[in-house]
């Protein structure tokens, strides 16, 4: 049976299924039964190809006309949403370029180019497809209470639920097919396809707003389709070749690549939202939680940070990777800036992602073993405890009819599980002994070693400025004030199963760190670098899993100790024996309103946004006219 | 062999530090409140007083205002002990600076949870706080690092130079914010020691008894493990070098009484500015340098 | 060893006083009579005093802000009234809205006099309430199985403390 094949083809089947079929309890059953199997395939494809790295060939011409035809099917929707639908002809036209540079391609100077591997299965790949699988199958679980709750709160939206879980599916298939691919042109039509359910499901509200945000994600994720069709045909014409290892290759024996490498960074950079094209993924908020949770955090962002990081080995201290370090860096500390003054669940959670990916990004432009080591940890312990941040956060949107963080003070009375599982999820993004901890240890001392003192100081500073808003956050969950009734019944079960499976996956990757690093990671990082070393040791490592432990097994201890008598707090007044009002001037009762700090003059968005911006885009300007200059004089 | 008797080794300096910390921060914050209240010439509390405040506290009948902050608390005593004990037995600084920084989180959130204005503001001041100093913190390790090469803090004490010459301007930035660890005047914002009130008590204001008396234990355990941190710039390979290490870790204390004296309270926003300047300049110079070096 | 009576912390509240005994009683913080040499310390958090200094008299406004924080004091503690006003509700006492002394609001246990009391006094007092704090602190600390044998024998460990109120006043 072939593994990667059936990943492909069974939520293909799923999507079609579910859109088909117009039953709200058959799609709920196709809907889970497709989940079970989709996880149970990644499970499996782990099981056959972690530590057996392969390539995989696909025979004759049928695979590559089927891409072909599906490279058309996405253009012709694309052109139909943007030029006939809601007449934003030019968005349509970047299509137009990127389509007719591929066409040209495969019909005039590629239809030679002999491919000797389509498909790479190592390690990354397969870490890739289990995030994809798990994280992406408990997600479409999810969506199924989630979405039966939100057409119910929100009658205006029209209910196109089949539609909602045919892009899901769809987008879990191109994700597969995307980490799995090794030709440049099958990742290529992947990449669109996942750009294009990005598209969709932003829009799915179809208010205005909706609207207008799909379109900003569309052009932003199309420019950089236009980056990467005019790599695949720089390397095709210049290199005759198509696959990603050949270039690989081809970087690592000195050939002057840079350039291809520096435009397919380029694709990635607008995917994962790095300034300045950061406003899609903030836009991107407007869609129903289970999308900002599987596309706009754990897997598609991930698709191109997922690029960046194949392309390590050929960066490093050339243009393509100074550019890829301090793009990634100032993103990395101008967004995670600019979290503090949100006070929207949602619009932190996305600020911190972009924070995240810069760090991705970062190490992974650094190019070193160890930076390589960071980025694909962080990237796994990211994904993990983001989806699970942005699931609990949709659920605590729900039952408290408000995202704001504001409102989320009593959540430990009132919704005790969920808060539980929104701090587990808090602590996995940034306290050690989580797994994101240690990944931002290990990138310290990347950053430290490649002996750049500017990234070191962004990521000193981000770390501080990371730890202020999460924190804020986490003692707003943590506010004792004791609820009339708990408000947990409006919560679906499958909800729950969601919920409860990744804090139970958080914490125990987090334990199993090492045994993720030894059996995972280091294999396939050593195989690139030819070198293999402790990134972090042993005995640290062991020392993260036994603090772990201990985190989870102190709560047991809650209750422990003394009795203890209960007073109330001291407020501005005489407390009228609640905690919630005290008596104020003139026998007035006065409500107790706490409100955390968001430091808006140091960190507002339009502050941050337009440093980060400017020196994003001047770094790319900066790194694209060097290397041009370099280029185009040869 | 040779390993087997350096982790002994290691373990008998951690059990050291778990057994004696308490009683020499005790010394300290009693020699503190005697030298001030010397420089305002009085007469000033015996130097066991912080030993009699803490067994007075711990015999309180325990009192709270939900059930959450006790644990919240003995979160923060359990990690600042921690930190400390990897300090002066496994000796990686990253990993120092990050369990203490769980322990100040868990310190904010037993603030938090009381729901309680004073409590709030106070929670609020103590995360500006750990912002203004956690840059500094971190360049310290990292400062370290690129230095000797290495993040254990036993092969930092030994190092064939004294490790402040070559970074004058990390010691300078880790003074600066030593005064906010030590929650001395002028960065004492979140919560105050003994005379001085502030919002009531800032993060304080809801904890009593013996909670009490554990975060005051906790920051003895803390205070320890930074002149640690000092004792690391001024110790290197000759056998004498410890004294020099003491000594300008009992210097440092001393001026940053002196301080606590002689300067009134800041406002939130210019402790996070000077300090982030002092981290940019000082600390940053010096990191550029030590990288040039390398 | 009760370490009570060597690390006193008091919470300071003014009722209904002209604020005289008030600064008095900073005045007893101050280098010339220094009271942290005791390891008095002023706190000003009810959940971390032993000893509850009022000044002032009772009101019908503050009568339960009073309580909220002798509430809020953690056991053992002592009540020492300063001021005549604290007493007895003293200049103030046939106001409309005066109930008269604190003890119309919280068990007192040491009474200092003066209008206003004189930091030497009022440091007699603490150190008198220092005392009672000590019998508390003893009869705290012993089990409640015992303390019900000793009632029954009808003899109480509170008459000590009963009786350092009478001499007080």
């Amino acid at each position: 049976m072939f593994l990667p094949g059936l990943l492909i083809v069974v939520p293909l089947l799923a999507a079609l299924l579910v859109f088909c079929i117009r039953s709200g309890g058959a799609r709920n059953f196709i809907t889970i039964i497709a989940a079970v199997a989709t996880m149970a395939l990644s499970v499996a494809t782990a099981a056959t190809y972690l530590g057996q790295p392969c390539f995989v060939s696909l025979p004759g011409e049928l695979p590559s006309t089927v891409i072909m035809a599906v490279d058309i099917i996405v253009a012709l929707a694309i052109f139909y949403y943007t030029m006939v639908k809601f007449k934003r002809c030019w968005i349509g036209l970047l299509e137009l370029l990127q389509l007719a540079m591929i066409l040209w391609f495969e019909h005039g100077a590629g239809h030679g180019i002999k491919v000797a591997a389509d498909l790479a299965i190592d390690n990354f790949a397969v870490i890739m497809v289990l995030i994809a699988g798990i994280i992406g199958s408990l997600i479409a679980i999810f969506s199924n209470g989630y979405m039966e709750e939100f057409q119910k709160e929100h009658p205006e939206v029209e209910d196109r639920r089949p539609f909602f879980f045919f892009v899901i599916f769809l987008f879990l298939s191109a994700m597969f097919g995307l980490v799995l691919s090794n030709n440049l042109l099958f990742m290529y039509t992947f990449w669109e396809i996942t750009s294009f359910s990005s598209f969709l499901l932003i829009g799915y509200t179809q208010t205005e707003e909706a609207i207008n945000n799909s379109f900003k994600a569309l052009w932003m994720n199309l420019l950089g389709g236009v980056a990467f069709a005019a790599a695949i045909v720089w390397l095709g014409v210049q290199y005759q070749t198509v696959e990603l290892s050949a270039l690989l290759k081809l970087g690592q024996g000195a050939k002057p690549v840079e350039m291809i490498v520096a435009l397919l960074v380029f694709c990635g950079f607008t995917k994962a939202a790095m300034m300045p094209f950061s406003g899609w993924l903030l836009g991107a908020m407007v869609a129903p939680t289970p999308t900002s949770a599987l596309l706009h955090s754990s897997t598609m962002v991930k698709a191109g940070v997922f690029l960046i990081i194949k392309l390590c080995p050929l960066l490093g201290v050339n243009h393509a990777g100074m550019m890829t370090m301090f793009v990634g860096g100032i993103t990395f500390f101008f967004a995670s800036c600019a979290a503090i003054s949100q006070s929207d669940g949602k619009r932190v959670l996305a600020y911190s992602t972009i924070s995240n990916l810069g760090l991705i990004v970062l190490c992974a432009g650094i190019g070193s073993y160890a930076a390589a080591w960071t980025a694909v940890m962080l990237v796994i312990f990211h994904a993990i405890s983001k989806s699970l941040m942005f699931l609990s956060v949709g659920t605590a949107e729900q039952q408290l009819e408000s995202r704001n963080i504001e409102s989320f003070d009593g959540m430990f009375c009132a919704l005790p599980n969920l808060a539980r599982c929104m701090i587990i999820g808090i602590c996995g993004m940034f306290l050690a002994p989580f797994g994101m901890l240690i990944s931002k240890w290990a990138a310290m001392k990347s950053v430290a070693d490649a002996g750049n003192p500017v990234l070191l100081l962004m990521l000193a500073f981000g770390s501080a400025t990371t730890l202020f808003y999460w924190t804020k956050w986490l003692g707003k969950i943590a506010a004792y004030v004791p609820a009339e009734k708990s408000r947990e019944p409006g919560i679906h079960g499958v909800q729950w199963l969601a919920l409860k499976a990744l804090s139970i996956l958080t914490i125990l990757a987090c334990v199993a760190f090492p045994l993720l690093s030894q059996h995972g990671v280091t294999p396939y990082v050593s195989a690139i670098y030819n070198t293999t070393a402790d990134v972090i040791s042993r005995s640290n490592l062991l020392i993260m899993s036994v603090m772990a432990v201990l985190i989870v097994l102190l709560p047991l201890g809650f209750s422990a100790g003394q009795k203890q008598k209960m007073v109330v707090t001291n407020l501005a007044g005489e407390n009228t024996g609640d905690n919630l009002s005290y008596r104020g001037v003139a026998g007035k009762t006065v409500q107790v309103s706490l409100r955390n700090w968001y430091l808006e003059d140091w960190f507002g968005e339009a502050k941050m946004q337009r440093y980060g911006f400017g020196l994003s885009l001047l770094c790319m300007i900066l790194a694209f006219a060097m290397m041009g200059g370099g280029v185009f004089h040869v | 062999m040779c390993d087997m008797a350096v982790n002994i080794g290691n373990i008998v300096l951690g059990i050291a530090y778990l057994v004696l910390a308490p009683l020499i921060g005790g010394l300290l914050a009693g020699i503190d409140r005697k030298i001030s209240a010397r420089m305002q010439r009085r007469v000033g509390p015996p130097i066991m007083q912080p030993f009699y405040d803490v067994f007075k506290l711990w015999d309180k009948q325990p009192v709270a205002v939900n059930k959450a902050q006790r644990f919240y608390i003995r979160g923060f005593l359990l990690f600042a002990v921690l930190s400390g004990f990897f300090f002066f037995a496994h000796g990686d600084l990253l990993l120092v600076i990050f369990t203490l920084t769980i322990a100040s989180v868990c310190f904010v959130i037993a603030a938090y949870a009381s729901n309680s204005p004073y409590s709030q503001v106070g929670a609020e001041r103590e995360l500006a706080q750990t912002m203004a100093y956690e840059p500094m913190m971190l360049l310290v390790a990292l400062g370290f690092y690129l230095h000797c090469g290495t993040f254990d803090a036993k092969e930092i004490v030994q190092s064939s130079a004294m490790n402040f010459i070559y970074m004058p301007g990390i010691f300078i930035g880790l003074c600066y914010i030593l005064l906010i660890k030590f929650r001395k005047s002028p960065f004492d914002l979140s919560m105050s020691h003994e005379v001085h009130q502030e919002l009531i008590q800032g993060a304080l204001t809801e904890i009593s008894g013996p909670t009490l008396a554990m975060i005051e234990l906790a920051h003895w355990y803390e205070n320890v493990l930074l002149l640690g941190f000092v004792y690391l710039f001024f110790t290197w390979s000759p056998v004498w070098s410890p004294v020099v290490g003491l000594a300008m870790c009992a210097f440092t204390y001393f001026s940053d009484i002196v301080v606590d004296n002689c300067c009134s309270r800041v406002k939130w926003e210019h402790m996070l500015s000077s300090a982030w300047v002092v981290t940019l300049v000082a600390g940053f110079a010096n990191v550029a340098f030590l990288m040039y070096m390398r | 060893m009760s370490y009570i009576t060597k690390s006193p912390w008091l919470v300071h509240y003014d009722g209904s006083s002209c604020n005289g005994c008030d600064i008095e009683v900073l005045a007893c913080l101050t280098p010339l009579y220094d009271v942290e040499r005791f390891g008095i310390v002023n706190t000003g958090n009810p959940k971390h005093a032993d000893i509850f200094l009022v000044t002032g008299g009772v009101n019908t406004q503050n009568l339960p802000v009073v309580k909220q924080i002798y509430e809020q004091i953690p056991d053992p503690k002592v009540v020492i009234a300063v001021g005549t006003c604290a007493c007895s509700g003293g200049v103030f006492h046939d106001c409309y809205n005066m109930l008269g002394g604190m003890d119309k609001a919280i068990p007192v246990d040491v009474y200092v006099p003066g209008c206003a009391a004189r930091p030497e006094s009022i440091i007699d007092g603490v150190v008198k309430g220092l005392a009672v704090l000590e019998e508390k602190q003893k009869a705290m600390a012993i089990p409640v199985k015992e303390k019900q044998a000793l009632r029954e024998k009808e003899l109480e460990p509170g008459v000590a403390v009963n009786k350092s109120q009478e001499a007080g006043k």
